[in-house]
């Protein structure tokens, strides 16, 4: 009967490891980048680390299904190599010979993403499951188009400027001509005469008409 | 009749202000003016690409002489003509002979349009400072697709910039005879240069010369800036090598030469008036011949210093692209073969390759690994606005505090192309003006929001989906020939119908000083010799090209490769008519003058004496 048992007990082991297999139907390869996320705080890569891997995995299945049975014994491992990389799989807890189907553990690892990746202080770069793209995040759409704000603030300068320019323009003329106007009324009253024609007459008009040198009817010496 | 003597009347000032010509503030005003018109994109833009293609330092050799014997002759013509007769470009030609009219009128035309499309390249200068004011920069990331799973496909073809660029920005069609709809944006933003453009040109100069105080110095503060970040980024010394390093064996080919003074002739803004109108404001007795040589060194230098920052910025630019290629190789290796994370670094990379070619060789063709040469990307140079908009928006996005380094390398872009716009807009107001066609009860104000309206309303083409295309048919056709035609004529009418002698006669009373030989061999004889040559040249040149167009095409096969089309006969014929009307005026209104003086002469001698003194006539009894 012990003897059974240890046989068992040796099986288990290995029939652990015939379930988990590298490019397996069930079966997610991760891949862990601690140097490039961390660089001089990267930690090394261990068991214990792999220990809270597969804890954290039975986590994810835990949240996922709802169901407290997953452990760390139900999480398999295997195929490690120095990149870091392995492969893993589910174990379905009630029945320890079959595997949680792939979609069920991408659906599990994707709703808890964000705390696995935490765990190890890493992001959905550094911490791959080759097959299970990242959710992209939507880019933060604010209500108003920045853009918009600024070309506002822009137009709205440029409006104001313009008005006052051209209000100052208008106001500036309006001074002008009243002044030269005032001048024109005191250059009157002085009545400034050149040559014996007063200036005044030859405003307005376009040139003194002589009658010396006009052709008139009357250049002809009537017969 | 005693004669009596006339004393003079001295008529009192009318109801306003007499025809006073404005004039400068002061000096500083005029020169700024003149180095903010001549300074302009292009020098930004253009000279360091034709540099980095040239070979390096070497081109500055055709660039200097060409400068020296075209280039400041000829600004120092325009500049003396305006200065002495105080007229626009019109009102010059006129004042030299009445058969040149049509001299002034091609420089009023050309003007206008390229007034049209550089204020375009303006409001989609100002689109891409509007947007570089958000974390992260829009041109970073490509967009997400409909159900988010992606991202577009276009962007991720291409790259996020040149989405940005082709698709957000100016929604290009696939071609040109594809017109698309009004780009709202667009417009608004056309809207929005015009009315800065407005806001400076609103009293002619005098608003015009308080806003080059700013306009023109901002540019060199800006550079200043990004010349001393610049030099600070990694790999900007290997782009000041690349770009400085001369290549003596380039001066052989005449196409180094010819594109050496093309560029100096177009960086001088000459031909379009602008630089006429600008000296008619001054008082005549101003050293005219310090004021060329001034302005024609500045700008020179000016493009070799702003090349210094171009440069570095392109060469950090390529030394990134070079690390994430290097990078993304090392990935590949690192995740094929399962090394350790890092243990791979740039520097022994290759000894790595050459390890894991020796022992798995066949599992490493496998990954298609690219191949990553930084010669390569060095060599990925643009000139224009895929400098701007592309490659340099691209470099912003990797250096740290992107934000700050777009918003005033877009203000810096704003502010060279709004002092150059200024030109352009006098070349056009002031022989209007000259021409008395403005009624007297007409405000300056609004004849100057007149003609940014009119300007703006038919720049609505360049906001179609088109308009990229069009813009490029309006820089390369109007933007040219018609130039260096004009520029011909003008050399060709003051040297020789004017009078050479009647010409160094003004100067020196002008500057008080007779023009040396120099001058006068170049005006006589080698600038006109370049131009015809550099004329000729140009258009064997463009002959030989193949008239074809870059066409921005989601479905073509090589995309993101630009497609070349052929333009269509009808937009061809319209590229023929852009460089030939402002040119067609000289002969037109000779003509017109030449039937003028005939019919004058007919008329004459039909006509009775007109010395005849009717009160004399003997009677005829």
């Amino acid at each position: 009967m012990l003897s059974r048992v240890l046989l068992a007990l040796s099986l288990v082991p290995a029939l652990a490891l015939a379930l988990c297999q590298p490019d397996g139907q069930d079966a997610y390869k991760v891949r862990l980048s601690i140097k490039t996320a961390l660089g001089a705080n990267a930690y090394e890569w261990n068991e214990s680390e792999q220990f809270l891997f597969r804890a954290t995995l039975a986590f994810a299945m835990r949240k996922y299904t709802g169901q407290e049975t997953f452990n760390v014994s139900s999480v398999i491992v295997c195929d490690e190599t120095p990149r870091v990389s392995f492969w893993f799989v589910v174990k379905n807890p009630n029945d320890t010979a079959t595997l949680i189907p792939k979609n069920a553990v991408e659906e599990a690892i994707r709703l808890s993403r964000n705390r696995i990746n935490s765990a190890f202080l890493l992001s959905d770069k550094t911490l791959q499951f080759l097959g299970i793209p990242p959710t992209l995040a939507p880019p933060s759409q604010p209500s108003l188009p920045v853009w918009l704000i600024v070309f506002g603030v822009v137009m709205g300068i440029v409006t104001t400027g313009i008005l006052a320019l051209i209000i100052s323009g208008f106001i500036q003329r309006k001074k002008k001509e009243k002044t030269i106007e005032d001048e024109d009324e005191e250059e009157k009253q002085e009545r400034i005469m050149e040559n014996g024609i007063s200036c005044e007459t030859l405003e307005g008009k376009d040139g003194v008409n002589n009658g010396a040198y006009s052709h008139d009817e009357d250049r002809l010496t009537q017969l | 009749m005693a004669e009596e003597k006339n004393t003079e009347v001295s008529v009192p000032e009318l109801g306003k202000t007499a025809e006073e010509r404005p004039k400068w503030d002061n000096k500083v005003q005029y020169l700024l003016t003149c180095i903010g018109f001549a300074v302009g994109l292009g020098n930004v833009w253009r000279f360091p690409y034709l540099c980095q293609t040239y070979g390096g330092g070497a081109f500055l050799i055709p660039y200097i002489i060409a400068l020296i014997f075209e280039g400041i002759p000829l600004l120092h013509m325009e500049l003396a003509i305006g200065q002495r007769l105080r007229q626009g470009s019109i009102g010059v030609w006129n004042s030299i002979s009445p058969f040149l009219g049509g001299v002034g009128i091609g420089s009023l035309i050309v003007s206008f349009l390229v007034g049209l499309f550089y204020n375009t390249i303006l409001a989609w200068v100002l689109w891409y400072f509007f947007h570089s004011f958000q974390d992260p920069l829009p041109w970073r990331d490509c967009p997400l697709n409909q159900n988010k799973t992606g991202y577009i496909e276009e962007c991720a073809k291409s790259t996020p910039v040149n989405y940005f660029w082709y698709r957000e920005t100016l929604n290009v069609t696939p071609n040109i005879t594809d017109n698309g709809d009004l780009q709202w944006w667009m417009v608004i933003c056309l809207a929005s240069a015009w009315g800065i453009v407005y806001i400076c040109f609103i009293r002619g100069i005098e608003t015009i010369g308080k806003a080059v105080y700013v306009t023109a110095t901002f540019p060199y503060l800006v550079l200043t800036i990004f010349l001393i970040r610049a030099l600070t980024l990694p790999g900007a010394t290997e782009g000041l090598v690349y770009l400085f390093t001369p290549k003596v064996q380039v001066l052989k080919d005449p196409k180094v030469w010819l594109d050496a003074a093309t560029q100096i002739f177009f960086s001088l803004s000459l031909a379009f008036g602008g630089l006429i109108a600008f000296s008619s404001y001054n008082p005549q007795k101003n050293n005219c011949e310090r004021d060329a040589v001034i302005v024609g060194v500045i700008n020179s230098a000016t493009s070799i210093y702003a090349s210094i920052p171009i440069f570095a910025i392109l060469g950090f630019k390529a030394t990134s692209n070079y690390n994430d290629c290097l990078d993304g190789n090392i990935l590949s290796i690192t995740n094929a073969f399962n090394i350790g994370d890092q243990n791979v670094t740039r520097e022994n990379y290759d000894s790595w390759l050459k390890h894991l070619n020796t022992t798995h060789s066949q599992e490493l063709e496998d990954l298609h690994l690219k191949h990553c040469n930084l010669q390569e990307f060095l060599d990925q140079s643009a000139s224009g606005t895929g400098l701007a908009f592309i490659v340099f928006t691209e470099a912003v996005i990797k250096m740290p505090g992107s934000q700050v380094w777009a918003v005033l390398f877009f203000v810096m872009l704003f502010s060279l192309g709004l002092s150059s716009m200024f030109g352009n807009l006098e070349g056009i107001l002031t022989p209007l003006l000259d021409l008395h066609v403005v009624p007297k009860w007409l405000p300056k104000e609004a004849f100057t929001g007149l003609i940014c309206l009119i300007s703006f309303l038919f720049a609505l083409i360049f906001t179609m989906g088109s308009g990229n295309y069009w813009l490029e048919i309006f820089n390369n056709y109007v933007g040219s020939l018609p130039l260096l035609i004009i520029a011909f004529f003008e050399i060709i009418s003051v040297v020789y119908i004017y009078g050479i002698g009647r010409f160094s006669d003004d100067i020196e009373w002008m500057t008080g000083r007779r023009p040396n030989l120099y001058w006068q061999a170049t005006w006589r004889v080698i600038s006109p010799g370049m131009l015809l040559v550099v004329f000729l040249a140009y258009i064997v040149v463009q002959v030989q090209q193949p008239a074809t167009y870059a066409a921005w095409n989601p479905n073509y096969i090589n995309f993101p490769m630009t497609e070349a089309l052929d333009y269509p006969g009808w937009v061809f014929a319209i590229c023929i008519l852009l460089s030939s009307v402002p040119c067609i005026f000289i002969p037109i209104v000779a003509l017109y003058r030449f039937i003028q003086w005939i019919m004058r002469r007919v008329h004459q001698s039909q006509n009775r004496n007109p010395c005849e003194n009717h009160a004399y006539e003997p009677e005829l009894q």
